[in-house]
């Protein structure tokens, strides 16, 4: 077996000595994955590790992950259903599990009905190798970004959700990536096919189950074709020493529709960019939430592009910083030349706990066509003292009437997620979390 | 009710207090008994919400001397929750907009805190629930409002109501109603009055700061202060907010600056 470290220029650089070690995958049984690697290989060898003189990477020092070696799991350790109770939802039916990167059929129950694809990459192939071939790294948004490469030069298994042409799949898909073992790298992988005027609702949660530093480096691509319908709930819970670097890129066909949640609560460091491109009529709705304590950081960046005429984008990112904790939002709107009556509205709201803490937020217009209705803004505020007071005169101590608002600051997000199971989860673990302030 | 040898309530003496350094209240007593209804009236900016703020300790103003005895206690030396735990409640004037608190959770919150302080038993959201709903209906309030964001969205009336909801949850010994009827109209202010009546007994007390009569003929003082510049200026019964409601204050004031003028005269005698 090849080392990565082929790949490089023989110079010491940060992302030769994540890639040193690390055995290339063994050659998947079907060419267009092998190519897909290779190009992903090729692009890896033009690319560094971005630094803070990357305009994109200013607020994010990626040092404390240079400072750490990783290693892949290669098998799936022996867990059982119980060890995913905490986890588990009761109104997802379909669940995909994936151990280190390794997937779980065992611990997973999946899609037997109408026509629906919901397991992994190589029981998919089986049966939908041309679609999937077409996709699978396909999507522009992702190019020469080094961690999508980095995960595409490793690929070998992906959680594939295909719904088919007007099926609407009623309870939620939930794929769960858990993190066992210390020192793991791993690149989950989701493709979601959905589609014309299909209805599905994918859950894509990170967990671990160990607090030790692991290193999980997903893509995720989504493709709607014209009239579908995609929740997306993107829930990072990784455990508090984890580096979570995550690329999500989703085209929403013309007249589609693409809502997301992604809420950041865990990980030392974190990274989150996603990559909407929307065709004609197309509408999306990306909101989001970091709850941040400790000296955790959570960087989220996304891009919303009015591709074509007539689009409806909305988003909401609230991130609340405690602690030494720093929390980075960059949002991109752009309304391409010709992508007339755009509707677009966008807001940053920032709740800073602490004198320590760090918010930097930068919402950003870029606007090619004349007939657009565009909007964006951003506060950075602390918790309101007339709020605090009323509260107080209500019979709450200082500390609760805090806890309390900082939760609703933060549930008005999850408040949006429209899976019961999964809302509660994040209110227990937001009060736990918001309750331990000073 | 005025009831002789009733106990003190709530004793202010000589209360001064400011906020960013401008002085608002300037020596300032006050004295609540139990059974009591008093009305504290007076122009815009003499004062009297400050006061209502000042007794349920809001950190934005400084109390610069004087002493709050309520109940025996010191109360300037207690953290507004600490009042609220032994029996000061305030009515806001503006009541804060809470996105993202349920009011039936705030209520509860509020409610069990309470409950937990005087050593009773806390209640489930369902027991909760049933409790609120029978409070509410005194108040003509349709259950929607336990659904919603605290006080979001609500209208004046709505939040006036909401208030003195919480009023009949926390059983107060002291209300200080700061413009309760402020933004209510005629059934409203009826509604409200009703609620606010048959709260109070013989064993609590209720300030009512307004601009306006018109409250007092729901809710029938025992007493009515007229402040000016951050002290009590007159104080009479009931026939005085008539006599205010008719005259205005520039009459008090003028007897009261003459009152000043004769005791600065007889002391330079």
């Amino acid at each position: 077996m090849s080392s990565a470290t082929a790949l490089r220029p023989p110079t010491v650089d940060h992302l030769g000595t994540l890639l040193a070690g690390q055995p290339l995958p063994a050659p998947s049984p079907w060419p267009a994955v092998n190519a897909l690697r290779e190009r992903a290989q090729t692009a890896l060898g033009a690319l560094a590790m971005p630094t803070l003189r990357d305009e994109a990477w200013r607020f994010t020092d990626l040092a404390p992950l240079h400072r750490l070696t990783f290693q892949p799991v290669l098998s799936a350790g022996g867990l059982q259903a119980a060890d995913m109770a905490p986890f588990a939802l009761g109104d997802a039916a379909i669940r995909l599990v994936f151990i280190d990167g390794v997937y779980a059929p065992q611990l997973s129950s999946l899609a037997h009905e109408g026509g629906v694809v919901v397991t992994d990459l190589p029981t998919a192939m089986a049966t939908h190798a041309v679609a999937l071939e077409a996709q699978l790294g396909s999507q522009q948004t992702l190019g020469n970004n080094v961690f999508a490469a980095l995960s595409t030069a490793f690929l070998q298994d992906a959680a594939v959700v295909v719904v088919p042409r007007g099926v609407a799949l009623a309870a939620p898909v939930h794929v769960l990536f858990v993190t066992t073992q210390a020192g793991a790298i791993s690149h989950p992988r989701c493709l979601v096919l959905a589609e014309a005027g299909s209805r599905v609702t994918l859950v894509e949660d990170y967990v671990a189950l160990q607090d030790a530093a692991y290193l999980v480096n997903p893509v995720t691509e989504i493709v709607l074709a014209e009239r579908a319908q995609l929740t997306h709930v993107r829930v990072q819970r990784d455990g508090r020493q984890a580096f979570h670097i995550a690329n999500c890129a989703v085209s929403v066909g013309r007249s589609a529709n693409y809502q997301s949640v992604s809420v950041a609560l865990g990980a030392q460091l974190s990274r989150y960019h996603l990559s909407v491109v929307l065709g004609e009529g197309a509408e999306c709705a990306v909101d989001g939430l970091a709850l941040l304590a400790g000296s955790q950081l959570a960087d989220t960046h996304s891009c919303i592009d009015h591709a074509q005429p007539h689009g409806t984008s909305r988003q909401l990112h609230k991130c609340i910083a405690d602690g030494s904790a720093d929390a980075v939002f960059n949002g991109k709107v752009v309304v391409r030349p010709g992508a007339q009556r755009t509707d677009s509205a966008q807001s940053s709201r920032n709740l800073l706990l602490s004198g320590r803490a760090q918010i930097d937020t930068q919402p950003q217009l870029e606007i090619f066509a004349d007939d657009v209705k565009c909007t964006h803004g951003a506060t950075i505020g602390q918790l309101d003292a007339e709020e605090v007071f009323y509260l107080q005169s209500r019979g709450l101590s200082d500390s609760a009437a805090r806890q309390l608002l900082t939760y609703a600051f933060g549930a008005e997000i999850i408040e949006r997620i429209p899976v019961p199971s999964l809302k509660r989860q994040l209110q227990q673990r937001m009060l736990a979390q918001t309750g331990s302030q000073p | 009710m005025i009831t002789p040898n009733s106990p003190v309530l709530i004793d202010v003496h000589g209360l001064c207090a400011s906020i960013n350094g401008v002085d608002i209240l300037k020596d300032l007593d006050l004295t609540v008994r139990r059974g009591e209804v008093h009305a504290i009236m007076g122009p815009n900016g003499s004062g009297k919400s400050t006061l209502a703020k000042v007794l349920a300790g809001h950190t934005a103003y400084a109390v610069t001397a004087g002493t709050v005895q309520f109940e025996g206690q010191d109360l300037l030396a207690m953290a507004p929750e600490a009042r609220a735990l032994s029996g000061v409640f305030l009515g806001f004037q503006y009541p804060i907009e809470i996105p993202g608190v349920a009011n039936s959770q705030f209520l509860r919150l509020s409610y069990n805190t309470l409950q937990a302080q005087r050593g009773h038993e806390e209640l489930d959201p369902l027991e909760f629930d049933d409790f609120v709903r029978e409070k509410m209906k005194m108040l003509e309030m349709s259950p929607d409002f336990l659904d919603r964001s605290v006080n979001e969205g609500f209208s004046g009336g709505e939040k006036k109501r909401n208030e003195i909801l919480q009023m009949a949850l926390l059983e107060p010994r002291l209300a200080i109603l700061d413009e309760t009827d402020s933004g209510l109209d005629i059934d409203a202010l009826r509604i409200v009055s009703r609620g606010v009546n048959q709260l109070i007994t013989p064993d609590n007390a209720v300030i009512l700061v307004t601009h306006y009569q018109r409250l007092l003929n729901h809710i029938v003082p025992d007493f009515v202060h007229v402040m000016e510049a951050g002290r009590i200026i007159k104080t009479g019964g009931k026939e005085l907010a008539l006599e205010l409601e008719k005259r205005g204050y520039d009459w008090v004031s003028a007897e009261h600056e003459a009152a000043g003028r004769a005791r600065t005269q007889e002391v330079s005698a």
